[in-house]
């Protein structure tokens, strides 16, 4: 086999694409969080818990209506969304005027509602979603045995976040909804619906974590703190990638995967902290983050 | 974000000083019974000791009459969080402001821990019924513990004597990186060596990690036997699962040291089939289990956990020994519950030592694959009892409380 520093290298390939794929996860959710801070300076902490609802949605659509997987794709963020756009339009579009604190508290009270309220239905322990027919079984590498739904995974996040990041940054849409947020009073006098802008920016982010949810359900327990598990790692990420920044928070998002991929390998002890590990150091040096505008 | 971090900051400062005022107090002996329930309420423990510890020690309550010493037996009940500090400032209330006699529930070792020490300070009973870890009883030993149910030592020597002695010889550890985790992996280590079988390696994964896949490809390179899952909870859940998908349940075999009912029933039986584990109780394993468990089902909503059906059993055992010695006052009652063989529904062969371990039959059980369960609770086949003092080790010396 081949060695390096006695470094089994065939592992170490295995270690690197285990990363992306969780790092893919990191892009998704971090991506939906960029989008609604960057553009809405809203802090959302109820992204966990959408992300949760997603995964839960998809497991109870199965059970009670039959619903499959490849439906599920897209029923539940839509779904989802809608339950954003309910939240933005009663819950924080009220407090809208206030500092960003207040919907921070918000969002966060929010959450351990939700998640009390599914501990209290579904208990504790999670629920187990089937991997789809179609996406059974896996490919034998020469490094690794790749499972045919983690490559989906890469797939489908590399592929729906570089579309979020084209839309925004590249179609009229995206130039309203940036020039919306950024002088809404100018935009208005355009005679363009701001509120609304902001309102179903705010249902797309979260419906991208409702998306990753139901990515999710196949490969993890389904259970209702998986949200609030993973929630603060992908806020590092935010923060590492810029507060705001698109791109950033996709980069980021797979770099971080792959570092604590191999934080994993090497010294496993420290795998959930590795990620703040590296925020503090990137705070020390760049304050703004690796992408953000301004310090 | 400055702001709230400073916010957070404060609340954590301000926990950790409400936690550190505290002084001594005296166990009550005023012939009221009162007893407090110690449970996860909405964390990862929550189903296997949550609302179900507090409905079990109700149970016991009420099945003994309500009464003793001529007064109605009272109980409080809490959320630890899992938290030993916040378990240790309640458990503080409770025996000094309260007038409770005795702490049960007692989920996680690390909250076990913290409760043992206010008590063993306090001079109040200790009823461990959820913890794994057998320090309780050895290393930081006490004569008001009272551990119940099951300990690590029961674990690893039910489960993987059996499996290195037909050949297993080769291990792997994931293991959960905190004291229960260590403690397991450290007594199954020893059962593997002592039997002739080695360990290749081990990982420690953090408690709560959702994605084990990198771990999962660390044991599959590791040329071992047997893949150990050395935690609890989710984190059994999601590694059996990424062992599964990951190929690893084909090449290997995979032992979970530490696997509750509500968690096997999350398992996919295509992949947990024909796993065997060492259990403390099985609801289905007799007429009186099933009478039990049937009446627990009715209030809980769910099959009781081998915790839950422990909760009850040590509560009815101290009540039965308060009521035989005529007082509350704790060292008498220590001495009546230890020197009382327990025997109910669940406590089968027992005694409770002078170490405060309590000794009964283990379960060698097996979870069924699909086509052999009738229902989504008919879960484990029993393939052996395991007679006490074959599944736990022998006392220490030091501690003999007799």
């Amino acid at each position: 086999m081949a060695t390096l520093f006695d470094i089994n290298l065939f592992a170490l390939f295995g270690q690197l694409l285990v990363g992306l794929i969780n790092g893919s996860f990191y892009a998704l959710l971090s991506l939906g969080l960029a989008i609604i801070f960057g553009l809405l300076k809203i802090i959302n902490f109820a992204q966990g818990a959408m992300y949760m609802l997603g995964a839960f949605i998809a497991l109870l659509a199965l059970k009670y209506m039959g619903i499959n997987y490849w439906f599920a794709l897209i029923l539940v963020p839509l779904t989802v969304g809608l339950i954003g756009i309910l939240m933005e339009r009663f819950l924080i579009r009220p407090i809208a005027n206030e500092d960003n604190l207040y919907s921070l508290l918000l969002t966060f009270g929010l959450a351990l509602i939700i998640q009390g309220v599914f501990t209290h239905a579904f208990g504790s322990s999670g629920l187990s979603y089937p991997v789809p027919e179609a996406l059974k079984g896996g490919t034998k590498l020469p490094f690794m045995y790749l499972p045919n739904y983690r490559a989906w995974i890469i797939i489908v996040s590399v592929f729906v976040c570089a579309g979020t990041w084209w839309m925004i940054e590249k179609t009229k849409l995206g130039a309203y909804l940036r020039a919306g947020t950024e002088n809404p009073q100018l935009m208005q006098a355009f005679g363009i619906n701001v509120p609304l802008i902001v309102t179903l920016t705010f249902g797309f982010g979260v419906a991208l974590a409702g998306f990753a949810g139901v990515m999710a359900a196949p490969i993890y327990s389904v259970s209702p703190d998986m949200g609030s598990n993973i929630l603060i790692a992908v806020f590092a990420i935010v923060v590492i990638g810029g507060m705001g920044s698109i791109g950033g928070a996709i980069i980021t998002g797979l770099g971080m995967g792959v570092v604590e991929g191999l934080t994993k390998y090497f010294y496993p002890e420290a795998s959930n902290t590795v990620i703040f590990l590296v925020m503090v150091i990137v705070l020390l040096l760049k304050p703004a983050g690796l992408f953000g505008k301004e310090a | 974000m400055k702001k709230t971090n400073r916010t957070l900051l404060s609340a954590v400062v301000s926990g950790a000083i409400a936690a550190t005022i505290a002084c001594s107090a005296q166990a009550t002996t005023d012939g009221q019974v009162k007893l407090g329930i110690l449970a996860d309420m909405g964390g990862t423990y929550a189903d296997i000791c949550g609302s179900g510890c507090v409905i079990a020690a109700e149970m016991a309550i009420e099945d003994f009459g309500g009464n003793v010493l001529g007064k109605p037996i009272e109980m409080v009940s809490a959320d630890s969080q899992l938290k030993p500090d916040v378990a240790s400032a309640i458990a503080r209330k409770w025996v000094e402001d309260e007038g409770v006699d005795a702490i049960g529930g007692l989920v996680s070792s690390a909250v076990s821990g913290a409760v043992s020490k206010v008590n063993a300070d306090s001079k109040n009973i200790t009823l461990i019924s959820g913890s794994a870890s057998n320090t309780f009883t050895t290393k930081t030993c006490s004569p008001y513990n009272v551990h119940w149910t099951y300990n690590v030592v029961a674990l690893a020597n039910g489960t993987v004597k059996p499996m290195v002695q037909a050949g297993k010889k080769k291990w792997f550890f994931i293991t959960a990186d905190y004291s229960f985790g260590h403690a397991l992996e450290g007594m199954a280590s020893k059962v593997i060596n002592e039997n002739g079988g080695e360990v290749l390696g081990n990982v420690r994964a953090p408690l709560g990690t959702t994605d084990f896949s990198s771990y999962i490809l660390q044991a599959q390179a590791s040329g071992a036997d047997v893949v150990a899952l050395a935690n609890a909870g989710n984190d059994t859940v999601n590694a059996l699962k990424a062992a599964a998908e990951f190929g690893l349940t084909e090449q290997m075999d995979v032992a979970g040291l530490l696997v509750f009912t509500p968690n096997a029933q999350a398992m996919d039986p295509a992949t947990a089939g024909g796993m065997r584990l060492t259990s403390g109780f099985y609801w289905d394993m007799d007429d009186e289990t099933r009478q039990w468990s049937k009446r627990f089902e009715q209030r809980h909503g769910a099959i009781p956990s081998m915790i839950h059906a422990g909760v009850y059993s040590v509560t009815m055992h101290y009540l039965n020994a308060v009521k035989a010695a005529g007082t509350d006052d704790t060292d008498t009652v220590m001495k009546t519950m230890k020197a009382t063989k327990p025997n109910d529904f669940f406590a089968r062969n027992a005694t409770l030592r002078p170490d405060g371990r309590m000794v009964h039959d283990m379960l060698y059980v097996e979870i069924k694959k699909k086509d052999e369960r009738k229902d989504k609770n008919d879960i484990y086949k029993i393939i052996k009892v395991i007679p006490g003092d074959e599944a736990y080790s022998p006392m220490l010396p030091q501690c003999n409380f007799s």
